[in-house]
Order: structure tokens, then sequence, then C-alpha cells
């Protein structure tokens, strides 16, 4: 017994005496496999990808064979980047884990994102300070153009007061009536599957399948067809027609809300349905009237979702170019911002003038995300 | 005030008969509780009342006015909510006062009346909040607060109280009594839970698929349940069941349990000899079996022995789970009764109390 307290007192200084001797070279000498491995794994890998890129490069092989390579390339390679990335972080301690971990899995996102977004937008800015060439410095004369050019006017005019107050109006209204309406019908499934499947066309489809309903010939136009026949009168250009402008914007935003009123109502209708049956059973008791039930207990409790809705739809609307492009090519007073950006840019080749307007239109879009994003983030549950 | 009057009332959804040929007169100020087990309609019969759901056949009055094709918000009444349906957006003085907007009522008055009402229920220094701010009490409180407003001719209560602790329940179940004392309006109130219907009620209705199984005062139904399923569902722990036979010897009569014969002393015996020779199903109380060191003075002794499953001590009884051949019961012993698990237990039941019912029909035997 009391041997054993001896023994212990005696090797414990010993042990303090080798562990006093380490220094950071002994350190090194325990630990250096350990980095080597921490270099070389990651070294191969990107040597790996490398050889992969060269390949994808050089060869001269069958496109079939290329194809596959790049496949299994781009794929593997992203799974490998992770793999190699997140082992080495898991090496080291716990607190550095913690904070780099998320960068390897959120970074190529980020890095990606600004590649394709983030460094086009300042490109473009950059672009607009110049003239159509890209190569006299022209300050801030492309943006006094955009908003003194009379087409541009006309652009304005169209997004501003009649593409976002009828298109979100019309798209937001329309849809909360069928998302009601629907609701209480046993039809429900079918009506909303009908009003929902314009969703699935594809803009320029639908361009082109109004274009038709719209034709002056009356044997293919079907509102000319109903007009003719009805009134005995001449046929007419509903969107292909100065005369009617403005209003002939009207017919264009007509195609949007048949479009985007599929959109608006699946998502009102799947706040009014998760608004507790109590609630409107409560109003009802207090003495409501369906019309007030509506009113007061129902739009307030979907504000939310109307408010993100109207967002959406508007952030859309600003951005609109397909429709336009494809039914009037922007011609008869119709043009919008986007097709404007794209006839200066593309048609009369004026990358400056362009691009200003592009960033004329990125930044009208940025206040209307931000608040949307808000309003995401606000809301909650009760 | 108003009574309000069921007279042959279904309520059919496809084959389903959620309601079946539901009768009741609420006499004005009553306060009538439904109560059974979950599905049984109770639910459904309130909600027809309300005007929530449509009525397939029969007639609901209110007062002397029949009440079918009269919208909900026409009916006079005010309902709480088992969720309490509050209204998200509204502060709680919004929430009281919305009833009262729609009926157009001045400002001042509505502004009067909530207050006093919030007052009533002590939730004055909440007025300004909104819902999701205050506790499930408080929130049970506005939904009452909501109802008194509007000074309706019946509250009606939807399980106003299932979603609130145990403590809590108790509470607002004293204050809800209160509540309809003072008010001196007709409450009607639906639960599943029957101590809330025992300590509320003047009238209980015990219902169970759809069809309503008896209707009287508390007391009444706890000493005289008119079937096996009622003299079951009041009271806790349940009333014990046994299959017996009643036969006659040595001139007396007497339950035959097999594993137990008990005499049935001259309060039942008139009722006994009428059914003399039948099975029946012979029912107990806990409360009526006493640990024979311990019987209450008065009792006609008649013994029965048993063996102690489980004992749950409650401080101030034991609830013994005891056996009699392979059959389990129930009984409510005094708390000094020793009473040791697999041990024996000597028993007196009070026999003054016993039910009997026709095991076929499980109706009463009278």
């Amino acid at each position: 017994m009391e041997e054993d307290t001896n023994n212990i007192q005696r090797r414990a200084p010993v042990a303090a005496a080798e562990a006093k001797t380490k220094g950071p070279l002994d350190w090194l000498a325990t630990n250096l496999f350990r980095i080597a491995i921490s270099l070389f794994v990651p070294l191969v890998t990107l040597a790996v990808l490398y050889a992969g890129f060269l390949f994808l490069r050089n060869s001269h092989a069958s496109k079939g064979i290329v194809a596959i390579v790049a496949i299994a390339w781009g794929v593997g390679g992203v799974a490998l980047l992770y793999f190699v990335s997140n082992w080495l972080v898991e090496k080291l301690g716990d607190t550095w884990r913690a904070r780099i971990q998320p960068f390897v899995f959120v970074g190529p996102a980020v890095a990606i994102l600004f590649w394709y977004l983030a460094f086009p937008s300042l490109r473009t800015f950059y672009l607009s300070l110049f003239d159509r060439t890209g190569t006299t410095f022209v300050g801030l004369d492309n943006y006094v153009a955009v908003f003194t050019n009379r087409n541009m006017f006309t652009a304005f005019r169209n997004n501003i007061l009649l593409w976002i107050p009828f298109g979100a109006l019309f798209t937001v209204v329309f849809g909360l009536i069928v998302a009601v309406l629907a609701d209480r019908s046993k039809f429900d499934r079918v009506a909303k599957a009908f009003i929902f499947m314009p969703m699935a066309i594809s803009m320029v489809g639908a361009g082109v399948i109004w274009n038709m309903i719209y034709a002056v010939n009356p044997n293919i136009g079907l509102l000319n067809a109903v007009y003719t026949g009805l009134t005995g009168n001449a046929p007419i250009a509903w969107k292909a027609s100065a005369e009617l402008a403005p209003w002939n914007n009207l017919f264009l935003i007509l195609v949007m809300i048949w479009l985007q009123t599929g959109f608006a109502m699946t998502l009102f209708s799947a706040a009014i349905k998760g608004i507790p049956g109590d609630l409107l059973e409560a109003a009802r008791v207090d003495g409501a009237t369906e019309l007030q039930v509506f009113f007061k207990i129902m739009l307030p409790s979907i504000s939310g979702t109307i408010i993100t809705v109207t967002t959406t739809v508007i952030i859309f609307t600003l951005k609109i170019f397909d429709v336009v492009q494809v039914m009037t090519g922007g011609q008869f007073s119709t043009q919008v911002i986007a097709t404007q950006f794209y006839r200066e840019y593309f048609t009369n080749q004026n990358s400056g003038f362009g691009s200003a307007i592009a960033i004329v239109l990125l930044i009208s879009v940025v206040p209307v995300m931000i608040y949307n994003l808000k309003q995401f983030n606000e809301r909650e549950a009760f | 005030m108003a009574s309000v009057s069921y007279r042959n009332v279904y309520k059919r959804w496809g084959d389903v008969i959620a309601v079946n040929n539901f009768n009741l007169e609420i006499e004005d100020k009553e306060f009538m509780v439904y109560v059974g087990p979950s599905g049984c309609g109770k639910s459904t019969s309130l909600r027809l009342l309300a005007g929530l759901e449509e009525i397939s056949d029969g007639q609901i009055l209110i007062g002397d006015r029949v009440v079918n094709d009269v919208p909900p918000k026409d009916r006079d009444i005010a309902m709480v909510f088992q969720s309490y349906a509050l209204y998200p957006h509204m502060s709680v003085y919004d929430n009281m006062a919305f009833g009262l907007k729609l009926r157009k009522m001045p400002k001042d008055e509505i502004d009067r009346r909530v207050k006093e009402a919030a007052e009533t229920l002590g939730i004055s220094q909440f007025l300004d909040r909104k819902p999701k701010a205050l506790s499930g009490g408080q929130r049970q409180r506005v939904a009452v607060g909501r109802a008194i407003v509007r000074n309706p001719k019946v509250f009606l209560f939807d399980e106003p109280l299932s979603n609130l602790d145990a403590k809590l329940r108790v509470q607002t179940r004293a204050e809800i009594s209160k509540l309809w004392q003072r008010l001196g309006t007709t409450f009607i109130y639906v639960t599943h839970d029957q101590v809330e219907a025992m300590t509320m009620a003047t009238r209980i209705a015990v219902m169970k698929d759809g069809i309503l199984q008896q209707c009287d005062t508390p007391t009444y139904l706890y000493d005289h349940p008119d079937n096996v399923f009622v003299a079951g569902f009041i009271g806790s722990p349940s009333m014990n069941f046994f299959d017996a036979t009643l036969v006659e010897a040595d001139g007396k009569v007497w339950v035959d349990g097999g594993t137990f014969r008990l005499e049935v002393p001259g309060k039942n015996t008139e009722l006994a000899l009428k059914h003399k020779g039948k099975q029946v199903v012979f029912g107990i109380r806990p409360e009526d079996i006493h640990a024979r060191e311990f019987i209450a003075p008065g009792i006609a002794p008649a013994y029965m022995d048993s063996t102690v499953d489980v004992v749950e001590m409650m401080g101030s009884e034991i609830f013994a789970y005891l056996m009699t051949g392979k059959k389990n019961f129930v009984a409510r012993l005094d708390p000094r009764t020793r009473a040791h698990v697999g041990e024996a237990l000597s028993l007196v039941v009070n026999m003054d109390n016993m039910h009997i019912f026709d095991p076929k029909t499980e109706q009463r035997l009278t």
C-alpha cells in the first residue's frame, strides 16, 4: 500500500518533466503525418479535376463519350470538392470547424451567384456609363436619355400606369375571387385545375395563342368573330393599332392576367384553407354577413399572402418582356422597359443606352423585392 | 333569456346519423350540459342550435320562434368555442366589440359594455393586446367576454375548458358557474368531462351515438341512471358491473354473482323479488363498497371477499382495484384501510344503493 503511493509520487514529476521538454518541434513531428495528409489529399483532388478539364478541352473522342465524361466530371467534381473540403474542415478543432463549415456548403452557391448575377450587374452599370460602342466615357448621359427619350416615356407609362395597376390588380382580385368561390364549390378541384392550367404555358406560347384570338381576320380571330358577328362592323386590330393606343396595352395585359391568375389563386386558396373554421363561425355567430366575414375576417387573416402575391406580381409585371415581344414587338405604343432595353441593346446596338435601361429596371424592382423579403421574414403564425 | 326546444331533430351526413331523433326542452335560465364520449353528437346538437349546421329533420325553437331557417347572426345567441376563435388581427377590445359594431350600436354604449365585461372578467389591462400576446386562460376569458357583451338570449359553450391545464380548468369551472348565476341567462354547455357536467349543470343530457340517453339533474342522474351506459359514464371511478342472478333462498333475496352472494336489504327487496330468477347486470358504485373494519353506520351488512390487485392512495381515500374470481372492480376505501397487494380483503357492500339492469337491453330494471 505504502509502496504504491510512493510509486505514484515518484512518477508524477517525471511525467511533468517529459511534457516540459516537448516543444513546437515535437508537436510538428507527431503531427507531421496528419499535416502531410491534409495537404496531399486536396492537391490530388485538384490534380484529378484539372486532368479531367484538360481531357475535356483537348479530347478528340466522339461527342457522346465527351458528354458522358463531362457529366461525370461535373457532378462527381462537385461532390468530390464538397467531400474533400468538408473532410479538411472536420480535421480542425471544434471552434474552427463551427466557424468554417457553413462556408463550405454555402460558399459555392454564393460564388456562382456572384459570378452570374452580381458581376454582370456591375459590368452592366459600368457599360451604362459609356457610349454605344462601350469605348468613350459619357458619364450619366445615358441615364438622362432614359428619362427624356420619347419611346422610353411611353414605356414607363405602359409599365407603371397600365401594366402594374391593371395587371397586378386584376390578377390579385381574380385570383382571390376564384379562390373563395372555388372553395365553396363541389367542383373546386376541377375549376382550380382549369384556371391553373395557363401557368403551364410559356409566355411565348401564351402570346402566340392570344395572337390568334386577337387576329384581324374574323375567320381566325375569336374576338373579331364575336365583334363583327354582333355589331356588323369591320374587324379591329385590337393590339396592333395605334388608334386604340394606349388602351391596346390592355389586350396584352389580359394575357398576363390569364397566365398569372392561377398562380395567385393557388396561394390564396392555400391561405384561405389555413384560416381556422372556428374563426369564420365565430364571426357568423357574432352577427356578420358572409360579405362581412370575407372583408373583416378572411381578408385580414390572409393579408400577408395578399401582400406577397401582389409584390410578386408587380415584380413580374415590371420585368414583363415575352408577351409584348411576341405579340407586338413593342410597336404601336406597347413598348415596356424590358422591350426597350432589348431594342436599344440588340437591335440598335447601343450598349450604353441599353445598359442604362437595364440598370433603371433593376433599381425599380429592388425596393419591391426588399419589401417582399421583409414580408416573408415578418410573417409568423399566430 | 329564452327557452330552447329540440323537436325530433335529426342530423344526417349521408348514411351517418350524427343526431338521431333528439328531443329536449331546455327551460329559460337553465344551465344545461350535453355530455358524452367523442362522436356522440353533443357538439353537433349545439351547432345545430347555433345555426352552424343545417337540420336534416325536425325543429329547433328559441323562445317561441322556429329557427330552422334563421341564419346564426339572427338567432341572438353567443358561442364560446373550444379554440376560443379569437380574431387574431384585432385587439382584445375589438374582439369583444366586433359583434356590437356589426349591430351598429352607438360607440359609447359599446365602450361601456366592453369595459364592464372586461372588469368582471379581470382582463381590463389586456384590452389593447392582440390575442397572441395572451395566455390560454386569458384568451378563454376574452372569448367569454365576447359572448357576454352581446347580452344574448342563449349562451353556447363548446368544450371551452378543454385547452386549459387541470388547475385552471377547475378554477374557470367555478367562474362560469358564477357567471351563469349573475347573468341569469340560459347556458348550454358541451363537454366530454362528466365532472364538469356534474359540477355546473342544473340538468345534464347524456348522449351516445347521436341518441339522447337520459336528461335529468346531476343528483338524480347519479342515483337513478336509466341504463348501463349512463351508469358507467357518470361518476369517477366508474360504477362496477357484475353478471349476476337474483335468487331467493332462506326467505331472503340475494344477488348471486358466482363468487359472491349479497343479500338484498329491505328497501330493494320488492324490486329484487319482482325479477327473481333473472339474469341481471348488477351495478354498484365504488363508494358503496367498504372495508369490513370501516363500515359506515346504518349499512345492512352484505359481505364479500376479494383479493387486492392494485392500491392507489389518494390521501383522503384509497382507490382499491380488487378481484373476485377473475372479475376486476374498484372500491373507494377509508384511507386507514390496510389493503396490501395480493392479500385478501373482506368487504361490506351497501346494497341500499345497488342498481340492476337488464343484460340484453341494458336498461334499468324497475
